[in-house]
């Protein structure tokens, strides 16, 4: 297993497109992913999980991916968020 | 002509003829019939094939607004489909299949559980999920039992749309390239419908009555007359020409009316007046200009306060207010402050239950009570106005008192600005909506402290003819040429220009046909309306020399019925538009 802990910079969090499109990243890998929030836990397969998370702008998450394709999908997840998903609000 | 042809009245809501068939909306009725749960993976297997259903629903419906709009609006789509192949959804289903019920209760219960966690959530943002959650849960509902969709979606060729009445959302969700026009069974001149159709230039009726709604049957022929308020079904071809004829004069006429257009409004002997829009948001200005807007005479500033869970803050409300009056350049924006009530509460706002609402707890009366929440828009509308033509306009004043209050917090909210040095608007002129008999029966005192006036006349109807116009039973009451209305506001105008003010309208009034020549008459300074309004508008003004408009306004104000003064208007306009043609 894998695990990363990255900041949300982007403005609305990870609420509609931005959730919409972790979730997306998330399903195209085959590895269980996991994402971290203070106590919460989250699927990153599941836009409902990730929803009630609540991830707001500047709240640092922890991402954990166990399984065949697990250092892949960290890195694309990483980097959607790094490049606060397209500047797509 | 055909025996089969029948012909049924309503109140002619928006301008124009359409031909085409009849589509029925309703919102589907999702009563769950009782029956015993089968095994649960027999139930969940159903389960498993409404969500491919749904999702392939969703992607028709996905690709079909992406093509017409823009790729924000197929998001929506795109995050539903994720919700409907859900594992959290999914596994609460399963739960509720576990305790013994059918699939269609579970879903219905754990969608509804989903959505509440949503809307728990302190995060508006997060918040506003779950209509989408409720939304997908319906879908998956409706399909699981069996009811095909008639709702806006399945609207798929150009038709008219028929229905017993039309909600803001439902309306919104009609591809507009299919819609050629409404028809509601309820409703009057300002229901939601009316004015929605006014803005997409489609016709309309509205309080067609139940009894014609049922002899409508889905996908007949049909004629919709707006203009008239006259629907025909199954019409002859002998009347199919004849509608013909007159869709073409009309459009004939619109086409010397585009001319008029983009020049400013002047009556026929060169008094100017301004001709500008009544709008919602930075979306609509744009196209206000585009129909020849001189301004903004009305900015409603509700949608921002009617979204979310939470009101908007400065920083919102000013860049709001901001695009708008980028969108229209040098041109004046009357920015009108919050204006809500019982009727359409938002969600932050306690209301207790009111009696009525129209005569309750609204517009500045919550403004004074909730200071803080006023003083924000406050701010906002002047830090907005800075470098700009901005003015301020106060809703529903019914006394001086009022005035007062909502002047002080304003000048608070300036001392504010000023000791923080946030630039603002320092000239911003500040109105008042004469819209309650008190205040224009106060009109010489409330000017004296205030820089302008502003009409609404819907209100000022209602609340001087006692009508509630939503009220289907007495909505045909509700006459804006009422005489006693129509005193109201020679009183309002006079006492302002005795005070060498002006005075502006934003009812519906002032976009009516009827009504515009007795306003130049008595003096109306400007005149905002529906952007779709003002070209003819225009035209129609050119059409009057003052002299004339007040002779027929002089006339109007002597009759003692609203009856006698609508045929007056009927026989000038008709007169009007003959001298044109010659």
């Amino acid at each position: 297993m894998q695990e990363i802990s990255i900041v949300v910079h982007n403005k609305v969090g990870l609420h509609a497109r931005p959730a919409a499109l972790f979730v997306q990243i998330a399903m195209a890998h085959q590895s269980k992913i996991t994402v971290l929030k203070g106590e919460k836990i989250g699927n990153a397969k599941s836009i409902l999980s990730i929803l009630a998370l609540g991830v707001n702008q500047d709240d640092t998450i922890t991402i954990q991916a166990d399984g065949a394709d697990e250092g892949e999908a960290l890195e694309k997840l990483a980097k959607l968020i790094e490049d606060n998903f397209g500047e797509c609000r | 002509m055909q025996v089969s042809e029948k012909t049924y009245k309503g109140i002619p809501a928006s301008e124009g003829i359409a031909f085409g068939p009849a589509f029925l909306f309703q919102a589907v009725d999702l009563k769950i019939p009782p029956r015993a749960a089968a095994p649960v993976e027999q139930e969940l297997k159903r389960f498993e094939e409404a969500c491919q259903k749904a999702g392939q629903e969703l992607e028709a419906l996905k690709a079909d607004v992406a093509k017409r709009t823009d790729a924000g609006t197929a998001a929506i789509f795109e995050a539903h489909q994720l919700m409907v192949a859900d594992p959290m959804l999914a596994d609460s289903v399963r739960s509720h299949l576990e305790a013994g019920e059918t699939i269609e209760t579970a879903v219905q219960a754990a969608s509804q559980e989903i959505a509440a966690m949503l809307a728990s959530m302190d995060n508006a943002l997060f918040a506003a999920r779950e209509a989408d959650m409720r939304d997908v849960g319906r879908r998956l509902l409706r399909i699981l039992l069996g009811i095909p969709d008639t709702s806006a979606d399945g609207l798929k060729t150009p038709a008219i749309i028929v229905s017993q009445d039309l909600t803001p959302s439902d309306t919104t969700r009609f591809r507009p390239d299919l819609v050629l026009g409404f028809c509601t069974a309820s409703g009057g001149l300002t229901s939601h419908v009316a004015i929605l159709a006014h803005t997409l230039g489609l016709p309309a009726i509205v309080g067609l009555g139940e009894e014609a709604l049922s002899h409508i049957p889905d996908g007949s022929r049909l004629i919709l007359d707006g203009t008239r308020g006259e629907l025909v079904v199954d019409p002859g071809p002998g009347t199919v020409d004849r509608y013909e004829e007159m869709k073409r004069q009309a459009a004939a006429r619109l086409a010397s009316i585009q001319t008029t257009m983009t020049r400013e409004a002047v009556t026929a002997d060169g008094h100017r007046v301004e001709i500008g829009a009544n709008i919602g948001d930075a979306d609509s200005a744009s196209e206000a200009v585009r129909f020849g807007a001189e301004g903004v005479g009305l900015l409603r500033t509700e949608f921002l306060y009617l979204q979310n869970s939470q009101p908007p803050d400065e920083e919102q409300q000013v860049e709001a207010y901001r695009r708008v009056l980028e969108a229209m350049g040098d041109r004046p924006v009357i920015i009108r402050t919050l204006d809500i009530g019982g009727d359409k509460p938002p969600p932050y706002l306690k209301f207790d239950r009111e009696l009525n609402p129209f005569l309750g707890w609204r517009a500045i009366r919550i403004c004074l009570d909730d200071q803080a929440l006023f003083k924000t828009q406050l701010r906002a509308v002047l830090r907005a106005a800075a470098g700009k033509r901005a003015l301020l306009m106060y809703p529903m004043i019914s006394s001086v008192e009022e005035l007062r209050a909502a002047n002080a917090l304003l000048a608070e909210a300036r001392k504010e600005l000023e000791s923080s040095d946030i630039p603002f608007g320092s000239n911003i002129p500040v109105g008042i909506m004469v819209e309650t008999p008190a205040a224009a029966m106060l009109a010489e005192h409330l000017i004296r402290e205030c820089d302008f006036f502003s009409l609404g006349t819907n209100d000022l109807t209602q609340y001087t003819l006692a009508v509630d116009r939503t009220n289907e039973r007495v909505a045909s009451l509700f006459q804006p040429l009422h005489p006693a209305v129509l005193m109201l506001i020679k009183k309002t105008i006079e006492a302002a220009h005795q005070q060498g003010k002006w005075v502006g309208m934003c009812g519906e009034l002032a976009g009516m046909q009827k009504a515009i020549p007795i306003l130049l008459g008595l003096g109306l300074d400007e005149f905002s309306m529906a952007a779709r309004s003002i070209p003819e508008a225009k035209w129609l003004v050119s059409r009057f020399t003052i002299a004339r408009a007040k002779q027929i306004a002089k006339q109007a104000l002597s009759l003692p019925t609203a009856g006698e003064i609508e045929e007056l208007m009927t026989g000038v306009l008709t007169e009007t538009r003959g001298e044109s043609e010659k």
